[in-house]
C-alpha cells in the first residue's frame, strides 16, 4: 500500500469544520438545554471534532488495518475502565442492608 | 522502505494509546468529581476565562493545520514551505503556552492554586473568591482547581515536549533531511502534535463551558 496524500482542499475543509465546531460547542454552552443535555452536546461536538481530526489529520481513514486495530483498542480499553469504575462508584448505597 | 515508514506510524500509535490511558485515567476522574460535586464544578467552571479558552482552542486547531500542511509540503518535497510549516505550528505552540500562563498568573492572583502548592500563597479562604452557586462549597470548588491543574499542566507539558520536537523538526528540515521517500519524523511527530490538539478538544468543554447555561459570571 503506497502512501496517500492527503489534498489541501481536504486539510482546509477539516480545519474549517474543526472552527465551526468550537463557535457551535461555545454558542451551545450559552443555552440552557434541558434533561443535562448540555453536556452530551458538547461531548457528541468534541467526539466529531476528534474524529475528523484521527481520520484526516492522523491519516487514519488512509492507514493499514493494524492501526486501525490499534486505535479500536484504545477506546475499547477506555470504554472498560470507564464502565468498570461507574459500575462500582455510581452503585454505591443502592443495597439496603447498609454496609 | 514502505514497510519502514508503516512500521514507524503504527509504533506512533502504540505510543499514543498508552499516552490515551494516561489522560483517560483523569478524565475519569474528572467525570466522578463532577458527578459528586455538580453545583462547585459548575461555578468553578464559570470562573475560568472563556476568552482566552476559546482563543486558545482555535491557536491549537490553526497548529493543527499548519502541521498536517507541514506533512504534505514534505510529502510532495516542497522544503521552503516545509520549514514555513513547522515554524508557524512552533510558533501557534508557543502562542498557546503563552496564553496559558496569562490564565495561570490570573488563577495565582486570585489565589485559586489548590492547596498550597505556592507556599505563602495556598487556596483561597474568602468564600467571594468565586461565585457559588447553591450546594457548592469552596472545599469541593478546590477539588476542580486540583483537576483543572493536573489536567491542563499535564497537557501544556506535553505541549512543551511537542515545541522541543517541532525545534528538532526545524534544524533538521533547514538541513534538507526530509524528502517524499524518507520523512518518518515530520509524520510521526505530526501525529504526536495532533494527538495533544484532540486532548485540548475534549478539555476545552468540559473545563471552560459545563456550567454557563447555569448563569453565574
Amino acid at each position: 500500500m503506497s502512501e496517500h496524500i492527503v489534498s489541501v482542499r481536504v486539510y482546509i475543509t477539516i480545519f474549517l469544520v474543526l472552527l465551526v465546531g468550537t463557535a457551535l460547542t461555545v454558542g451551545a454552552a450559552f443555552v440552557d438545554f434541558p434533561y443535562g443535555l448540555n453536556t452530551i452536546i458538547a461531548m457528541t461536538i468534541a467526539v466529531t471534532k476528534a474524529t475528523f481530526v484521527v481520520l484526516y489529520f492522523m491519516h487514519v481513514r488512509y492507514s493499514a488495518r493494524l492501526v486501525w486495530v490499534i486505535v479500536g483498542s484504545a477506546l475499547f480499553w477506555m470504554a472498560i475502565m470507564f464502565a468498570f469504575t461507574f459500575a462500582d462508584y455510581f452503585t454505591r448505597g443502592n443495597l439496603s442492608t447498609g454496609i | 522502505m514502505e514497510q519502514q515508514r508503516e512500521a514507524g506510524t503504527l509504533g506512533m500509535w502504540i505510543f499514543l494509546v498508552t499516552e490515551i490511558m494516561f489522560f483517560g485515567g483523569m478524565f475519569l476522574a474528572y467525570t466522578l468529581y463532577r458527578t459528586f460535586f455538580p453545583a462547585a464544578f459548575a461555578s468553578a467552571s464559570n470562573h475560568l476565562d472563556i476568552t482566552l479558552g476559546a482563543v486558545n482552542t482555535g491557536v491549537l486547531i490553526l497548529s493543527s493545520f499548519t502541521m498536517a500542511m507541514a506533512v504534505y509540503f514534505t510529502q510532495v518535497g516542497k522544503q521552503r514551505p516545509q520549514v514555513l510549516c513547522l515554524v508557524l505550528t512552533l510558533v501557534l505552540g508557543l502562542t498557546f503556552l503563552g496564553i496559558k500562563a496569562v490564565e495561570y498568573h490570573e488563577k495565582y492572583t486570585d489565589r485559586l492554586i489548590p492547596g498550597n502548592l505556592i507556599p505563602g500563597a495556598s487556596f483561597t479562604t474568602d468564600p467571594h473568591a468565586v461565585h457559588l452557586l447553591p450546594g457548592a462549597t469552596l472545599k469541593q470548588v478546590e477539588m476542580f482547581y486540583w483537576i483543572y491543574f493536573a489536567m491542563t499542566g499535564m497537557h501544556a507539558l506535553h505541549m512543551i515536549i511537542g515545541a522541543g520536537l517541532l525545534t528538532y523538526l526545524i534544524i533538521f528540515s533547514l538541513r534538507g533531511r526530509f524528502d517524499p521517500e524518507y520523512h518518518s519524523p515530520v509524520e510521526v511527530i505530526g501525529l504526536y502534535w495532533h494527538f495533544v490538539d484532540i486532548v485540548w478538544i475534549f478539555l476545552f468543554p468540559l473545563l471552560y463551558l459545563l456550567g454557563r447555561h447555569l448563569g453565574g459570571h
